[in-house]
């Protein structure tokens, strides 16, 4: 009775719950200095205070109602969304940039998730115990240890969770203000979605899902792999020092001294599976690049401090390029720049960068539309002279109240005829809209079939914009 | 024995045989996908009690859920939920957020609103709406008007005043313009010599002496034109009668008439039908005065106002 019945296969696979031990060494202590920096910015940053005029005093202030971004002394509008498409792009190379030359650096060291697991797996130590205590924990039944110290892991995670929540919604509003209307209930609805969705996702992705993040759900790290050339430097096990040609040895009886294990064929790799331990993505490195490995180095520390131990050279797990451990002797792993795809991509990200650069230096304190009223484009008045009309905004977009004049070049005297007079003031962060009038006899009509209009602030003259316009009469139209 | 090994470690069946050996899989949908269509099948029960969803009879529950708003009437009116109360509710919520600006209209004296550059952008904004809804039927989406229909907004003429109280006695109570027929009073030519002089006056090079024996009709018993359009011929604001002396023609279309004796025939045309046309609604019944003055504001603002 077994027609038609195929062999079961899961496609899943459950996952085994990944404890890592803790180790020290030059790239943990550089992931810590990532680590802290990047947490002072991201948790002290709503906090810091700057003077403005008119405006909460914060450094950095995403103000959605007014629609304005402040950060430090540049003020943002809407206007300025291509800044942050540049910049998304920028960062886009960066990232292929930094993946050709060195691998998965962004994801090991700088990627959110990495440092939220790292200070969730911190906290986790430090309540439960390294790596055999939180085994023999989890393995154990349900008692009062087990659950007051799960409890109180989990309870620290939500915490820092909600914490990076409210953080996140202080960017928002002016923090101090923020915070209080948030805990007497009296903050907009979208914070508290906002807040308790971070908590959700950031207790869940950092407490409970970890690696299979990386794995399974995050793009970037999959097609990163994609970038890798035979020359990017990735952390990879040295096969040939390590395993030699008879294999690993644990340093056993003669196998401790490393001359006779080499006469003997065994590598310098003692099998003690301390680098497998310390992985946060849970694999071997032994087996060779993988696409689940984030690149973080602990690996290297892991075995350097082995080595350190049994006195052996460091390195056997080492950052190294492909092209170099395949030769018959590597030589001393170094970085290799000298690719048309790297000084490509420099080339690209200079001049982005510069772009950016440029773009934000030569911002104007005010934004001008001019519009020329098009129903009807012309006018002709009693007397037969012929008027069109322009529709001037002007956007203040200084932290100051300014005063701006209108004036034309290109037209005879008189011909400009504004509502507001020669000046208009404009409140800082509104926007006005002036009408300008332009009356011209119906001989001057045809010498003048385009003018400028010149808006100058009257605090920084030196800033004034010029606009072409056209004046239409019926002698355009035929 | 072997038949329950067997099935523990293939694909699970339905457990019904046909022919023998024809058996059908059992391959259930994922847990997450049942358990989210209970979810949902919950949330639409949970739905029903808060808000009208089944019919009953010639009506409907009406759920729990309430919703207060005032009525047109301003009475506080609480029912329960609906989309229709909801739209009333926001629309109050909208109003009440322009008001403060009506307001502002309502008490600072015309010029002074179209001096304040931050007004008058509310006026431009807000004006332009009410403009496209009431106004822009006959006049037009920008106010120009429409040539032997609406008259021009945008130009420096004006027929019944362009001052601001001219303009808003205009919107509130209409107007309506009315000029006599004179095809049984005058000849042809007399139309003829009338036309000639008033197209004079705009500067058209037409026969001097028909345009002569015009003027003299134009201010004789006979035709009796001055009596509406002055001595001078430049209208009176009072009665709504036009200018004939400047490049601005509402019912003859004389600026697209390529040729005099065209322009001769439109200007005609008018004297011999005359006209009862020109007629503007009243609009104090369908907009508020505050509406009123902004618009009064804003067709000034056109381009056109003194």
């Amino acid at each position: 009775m077994n027609v038609g019945i195929e062999e079961p296969r899961a496609l899943y696979q459950k996952r085994i719950p990944i404890v890592t031990r803790s180790v020290k060494g030059r790239f943990r202590n550089f992931k810590w200095g990532v680590m802290v920096l990047a947490y002072a910015v991201y948790f002290g940053l709503p906090w810091l205070p700057w003077t403005r005029e008119g405006v909460a005093s914060q450094a950095i202030m995403f103000d959605l109602g007014q629609r304005r971004f402040f950060i430090f002394d540049l003020v943002m509008y809407p206007q300025n969304v291509f800044w942050l498409a540049l910049l998304l792009f920028i960062a886009a190379i960066v990232l292929f940039f930094a993946t050709t030359l060195i691998g998965r650096a962004f994801c090991g060291y700088f990627c959110f998730q990495t440092l939220w697991t790292d200070i969730f797996v911190w906290i986790e130590k430090l309540v439960q115990g390294e790596r055999p205590a939180r085994i023999r924990l989890q393995r154990q039944p349900w008692n009062k240890e087990k659950i007051l110290k799960l409890g109180a892991t989990h309870t620290l995670w939500v915490l820092l969770s909600f914490w990076t929540g409210m953080t996140f919604v202080l960017y928002y509003g002016y923090a101090p203000d923020l915070l209080a209307r948030f805990f007497t209930g009296h903050a907009a609805y979208a914070a508290y979605v906002t807040v308790f969705s971070l908590t959700v996702s950031t207790y869940a992705a950092a407490g409970l899902m970890r690696e299979q993040i990386c794995a399974y759900v995050c793009p970037y790290g999959r097609f990163q792999s994609v970038m890798y050339d035979p020359e990017t430097m990735a952390v990879a096990y040295d096969a040939k020092r390590g395993d030699a040609t008879q294999g690993r040895a644990a340093p056993k009886g003669e196998l401790k001294i490393r001359e006779v294990r080499q006469n003997k064929g065994y590598g310098d790799c003692i099998d003690c599976g301390f680098c497998v331990q310390v992985c946060p993505a849970g694999i071997d490195i032994r087996d060779g690049l993988q696409y689940a490995c984030i690149s973080c180095g602990l690996c290297i520390d892991a075995c350097n401090t082995i080595m350190d131990s049994v006195g052996y050279p460091r390195g056997l797990i080492r950052y190294d390029s492909e092209a170099n451990l395949a030769k018959p002797v590597p030589a001393k792993p170094r970085i290799d720049w000298m690719r048309p795809k790297v000084l490509g991509y420099s080339i690209l990200l200079s001049v982005m960068t510069g772009a950016l650069i440029y773009s934000i230096a030569s911002r104007t304190t005010f934004e001008h539309d001019v519009q020329q009223i098009r129903q009807p484009l012309y006018v002709v008045l009693s007397n037969g002279d012929i008027r069109n009309r322009y529709q001037i905004r002007l956007t203040n977009k200084s932290n100051k109240d300014m005063r701006y004049r209108i004036t034309t070049q290109g037209l005879p005297h008189g011909a400009l005829d504004l509502d507001e007079g020669q000046a208009v003031t404009v409140h800082s962060g509104n926007s006005v809209v002036v009408q300008a009038s332009i009356k011209l006899t119906p001989q001057q009509v045809g010498k003048y079939p385009r003018f400028d209009f010149v808006i100058t602030p009257l605090s920084q003259p030196k800033d004034k914009a010029i606009e072409q316009v056209n004046f239409y009469s019926r002698k355009n139209e035929q | 024995m072997s038949q329950e090994k067997l099935q523990s470690h293939t694909v699970q069946t339905t457990g019904h045989a046909w022919d023998g050996d024809l058996q059908e899989y059992n391959n259930p949908i994922p847990t997450w996908w049942q358990y989210a269509f209970y979810i949902s099948v919950l949330a639409a029960v949970v739905y029903w009690f808060i808000y009208p969803a089944w019919p009953v009879g010639t009506g409907f529950t009406t759920g729990f859920d309430t919703i207060t708003y005032v009525n047109d009437k301003g009475v506080k009116k609480t029912t329960h939920w609906n989309t229709r109360a909801l739209f009333i509710k926001e629309n109050n919520e909208a109003i009440a957020a322009q008001k403060p600006y009506f307001d502002k209209v309502a008490s600072l004296p015309f010029d002074q609103i179209a001096k304040n550059p931050e007004l008058n952008s509310f006026v431009l904004s807000a004006g332009k709406q009410l403009f496209s809804d009431n106004c822009a039927a006959c006049h037009q989406q920008g106010g120009a008007g429409k040539m032997g229909f609406a008259p021009n907004l945008t130009d420096d003429d004006w027929l019944y005043g362009g001052h601001y109280a001219n303009i808003q006695q205009t919107i509130t109570n209409g107007r309506h313009g009315y000029m006599p027929p004179f095809a049984q009073v005058l000849t042809d030519t007399q139309m003829t010599q009338l036309a000639d002089y008033v197209l004079s006056l705009s500067h058209n090079a037409v026969n001097p002496e028909s345009a002569k024996a015009g003027d003299v009709l134009f201010h004789s018993e006979t035709a009796a034109c001055y009596y509406c359009h002055g001595v001078d011929a430049k209208g009176r604001q009072v009665l709504g009668s036009a200018n004939l002396t400047d490049s601005i023609w509402l019912w003859a279309d004389v600026p697209d008439a390529k040729t005099i004796p065209l322009k001769e025939a439109a200007v005609k045309n008018v004297i011999r039908t005359g006209l009862n046309k020109g007629v503007m609604p009243t609009w104090k019944d369908r907009l508020s005065p505050e509406q009123i003055k902004l618009l009064t504001v804003y067709v000034h603002e056109l381009g056109g106002g003194k």
